[in-house]
């Protein structure tokens, strides 16, 4: 036993950052939140897009889709006999994670999903949006779309960067899209986690770094609890994609990510609250991940079940 | 990431498996947790089971008497164990787990020759004096004086909450033998012998009835000098390896138990119906989401401590969710218990008395926060 990540793990964690890092920066990240002010109707530069009623809905940036469809984003899990390049579900999951971490947009467990079986998608020439339980991500930007879509009602999405659409019959989830959305889950703690503590660090109130007040400091511990717990059960489910152990996955880095981004706007203090700050970012988008699939509900009778199953067959 | 086991581990796991299914079912019945002296047969039975049949100290080094398995190894001994449902090590607590490792990394030959082997062979108890009524959290500010006398150091001062003092040979004590040293530079570390003249046991009783642990008063008690392990003053730093140990190793197994226990408190809950209440339902997969979770973490940090060798801070983070966890899993177990929750000759009961000392013993969860914070996260040390 070695639950470790290999040395080649590693440099695919590593290569996927940088990728992300250059591609999809902090400015990208802004620039995607914050289109080019247009005049509003009272004639002055308005705010976001998407803080106004029906903001312009989020573009895909449809270069950046390819470059990751180049990269082997899409088809990371598609054997290389069939033009992919054949890792497994941990490499997947390391991916996600980063993608979690930068917050990157768009459909990417429904394209990642479909490469292979739609045309396009592997490579990132074709954006795939999927019905998973009653909603639908990216609806308008996608090319295809897998699932019943009739009677689709455009909501006014919470998270900017991720339109959505209500659908009156709900799909069921795929448990690996439970898992990847569970990775993406876990690189947004982890990162919420990181900005919490810099925070700490840096910003001064009573002549110490608030970081130094145990209130402050205690929070941002039970942050790192949080995404170790996450962590260890998201690999671990890769490893054995098993859907009970996915089930708990997503409970976990369900929890880390939501509970991450509260704990970090709280630590930013008013900062935390502005449209400026990252930490929304994270927050509405861990909400709207924990959309999708089965909820948590859900998760917790399954693991409930199995548990019995098992006592039973174990005990006494 | 590898999740599985090497064909040799496993293979152990199948002999060990094997044992313990055979010597089980024979042993006595465990004594109630009132009967401390009781308890100390059994748990020093157990012990000697493990030794004859070659699996005591399995983690400890060869030359310490050990076996020198690996951290993997250990953990599948650990896992085995505690699912088959044997005893847990009890009043051997911190002589295998503490004081033992402690005086096989810090200890000069004779020390090692002198008490390792009585640890392993279940014939000597060790407990561990470390708190002073006036220093628990703040363990380094702790008064009892050791004053040197020729060849033995003479000791005076009181310790408290030692587990399982009424039933120890051995004490591994903290003393102050600089008094004008800086807080944590005059600190010796010794093995005291539990029957010498001056030495008062006077039992605690817990918030579970039972006196499992103790106040310890020295008067004047004659400690040879060359039961000090590590330099005269340099008893901190020993400390810090002691800690290491408590944190890094001690609790893993019982993950492995609690899980056994959730299984039971589902089985309980179908028989008597509390299971139809969904609120209740979810809380057990929740409770079992989390002990999945702590147990690939175990795994995590095993596979860390295999290639890094200590344990490290990462024990912080494992104690901190993992106290908490077991604390709501004996609270769910009430719940399905119902009116059963409040009867004493339930085990579950007893039981979720004795999971509130997780958050306290072995360093509080404040003062693991403030490890996690300051050792891991970088974040500044408070004024
Ligand atoms: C069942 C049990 C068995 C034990 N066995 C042993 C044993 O065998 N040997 C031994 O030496 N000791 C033993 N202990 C003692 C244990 O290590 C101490 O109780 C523990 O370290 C806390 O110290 P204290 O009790 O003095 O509490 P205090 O240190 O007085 O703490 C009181 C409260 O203040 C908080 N606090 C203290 N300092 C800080 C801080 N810096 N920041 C934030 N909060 C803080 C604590 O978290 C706690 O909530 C045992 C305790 C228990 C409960």
């Amino acid at each position: 036993m070695d639950f470790r990540l290999t040395d080649d793990q590693r440099a695919l964690r590593a290569g996927v950052r940088e990728l992300l890092v250059r591609r999809f920066g902090r400015e990208r990240l802004r620039a995607a939140v914050d289109p080019p002010p247009e005049t509003g109707s009272d004639g002055r530069a308005g705010p976001p897009g998407p803080a106004g009623p029906r903001g312009p809905a989020a573009r895909l940036d449809r270069a950046l889709w390819r470059e990751l469809g180049e990269a082997g984003f899409f088809a990371l899990r598609l054997p290389e006999a069939r033009g992919g390049v054949g890792l497994g579900l941990p490499e997947a999951v390391l991916a996600f994670e980063e993608a979690g971490r930068a917050l990157l947009p768009g459909p990417l467990v429904a394209t990642h999903l479909a490469a292979g079986e739609v045309p396009g998608a592997a490579t990132g020439e074709c954006v795939v949006a999927a019905v998973d339980g009653r909603l639908v991500e990216w609806l308008d930007e996608a090319d295809v779309v897998r699932g019943d879509v009739t009677e689709a009602v455009a909501l006014r999405p919470v998270d900017p960067l991720t339109p959505l659409h209500r659908v009156p019959r709900a799909a069921p989830g795929d448990p690996v899209a439970a898992l990847l959305t569970a990775a993406e889950q876990l690189g947004s703690a982890g990162r919420t986690c990181a900005l919490a503590v810099q925070h700490a660090r840096t910003r001064e109130q009573f002549g110490q770094p608030v970081g130094a007040f145990q209130a402050v400091k205690h929070l941002c511990a039970d942050m790192l609890v949080r995404v170790e717990m996450a962590r260890s059960a998201v690999y671990a489910a890769a490893v054995t994609n098993d859907p009970l152990d996915i089930a708990a996955a997503r409970l976990l880095a369900d929890e880390a990510a939501e509970r991450g981004a509260r704990d970090c706007l709280q630590v930013h203090g008013g900062m935390g609250f502005t449209w400026e700050s990252e930490v929304h970012l994270h927050l509405k988008r861990a909400w709207s991940r924990a959309r999708r699939g089965p909820c948590a509900a859900q998760a917790e009778e399954a693991l409930a079940a199995g548990l019995l199953t098992w006592a039973e067959r174990h005990g006494a | 990431m590898d999740l599985s086991y090497p064909a040799e581990d496993e293979e152990f796991r199948a002999h060990l498996r094997e044992w313990l299914a055979g010597v089980l079912p024979a042993l006595p019945p465990k004594p109630p947790p009132e009967d401390w002296p009781a308890r100390r047969t059994y748990d020093l039975g157990w012990q000697r089971r493990l030794y004859d049949a070659g699996y005591a100290g399995l983690h400890w080094p060869v030359d310490a008497g050990g076996r020198g398995a690996t951290p993997t190894r250990h953990l599948v001994f650990l896992e085995e164990t505690e699912r088959a449902g044997a005893p847990y090590v009890g009043a051997n607590f911190v002589g295998l787990l503490h004081a033992g490792p402690t005086v096989a990394a810090e200890g000069n030959a004779a020390q090692r020759a002198r008490w390792l082997p009585p640890v392993l062979r279940g014939e000597e108890v060790w407990c561990q004096g470390f708190s002073e009524p006036d220093a628990g959290s703040d363990l380094a500010s702790l008064r009892t004086r050791a004053r040197r006398d020729g060849d033995d150091y003479v000791v005076s001062g009181s310790k408290i909450w030692t587990s399982h003092a009424e039933v120890a040979d051995w004490c591994e004590l903290l003393v102050r033998t600089d008094p004008k040293a800086p807080k944590h530079r005059g600190i010796s570390w010794l093995a005291m012998p539990m029957d010498a003249p001056g030495i008062t046991v006077r039992p605690l009783r817990t918030l579970a009835g039972s006196a499992e642990f103790a106040e310890v008063f020295l008067d004047e008690v004659r400690v040879p000098a060359a039961n000090r392990v590590g330099e005269e003053n340099d008893g901190w730093r020993v400390t810090m390896v002691t800690l290491s140990f408590e944190r890094g190793t001690a609790f893993v197994g019982e993950v492995v138990a609690c899980r056994r226990v959730l299984g039971d408190v589902a089985r309980e809950a179908r028989e008597n119906g509390r299971w139809d209440d969904v609120p209740l339902r979810r809380r057990l997969g929740r409770l079992d989401a989390e002990f999945r979770a702590l147990w690939r973490l175990t795994q995590w940090n095993v596979s860390e401590a295999e290639r890094g060798g200590v344990p490290g801070v990462g024990g912080s983070v494992f104690k901190l969710r993992y106290s908490q966890v077991r604390q709501e899993l004996y609270d769910v177990a009430a719940e399905v218990l119902g009116p059963d929750g409040l009867d004493l000759d339930r085990q579950w009961t007893a039981d979720r008395l004795s999971s509130l000392s997780y958050t306290i013993a072995a360093g509080t969860s404040q003062i693991q926060r403030n490890i996690v914070a300051e050792r891991i996260l970088g974040l500044p040390k408070g004024r």
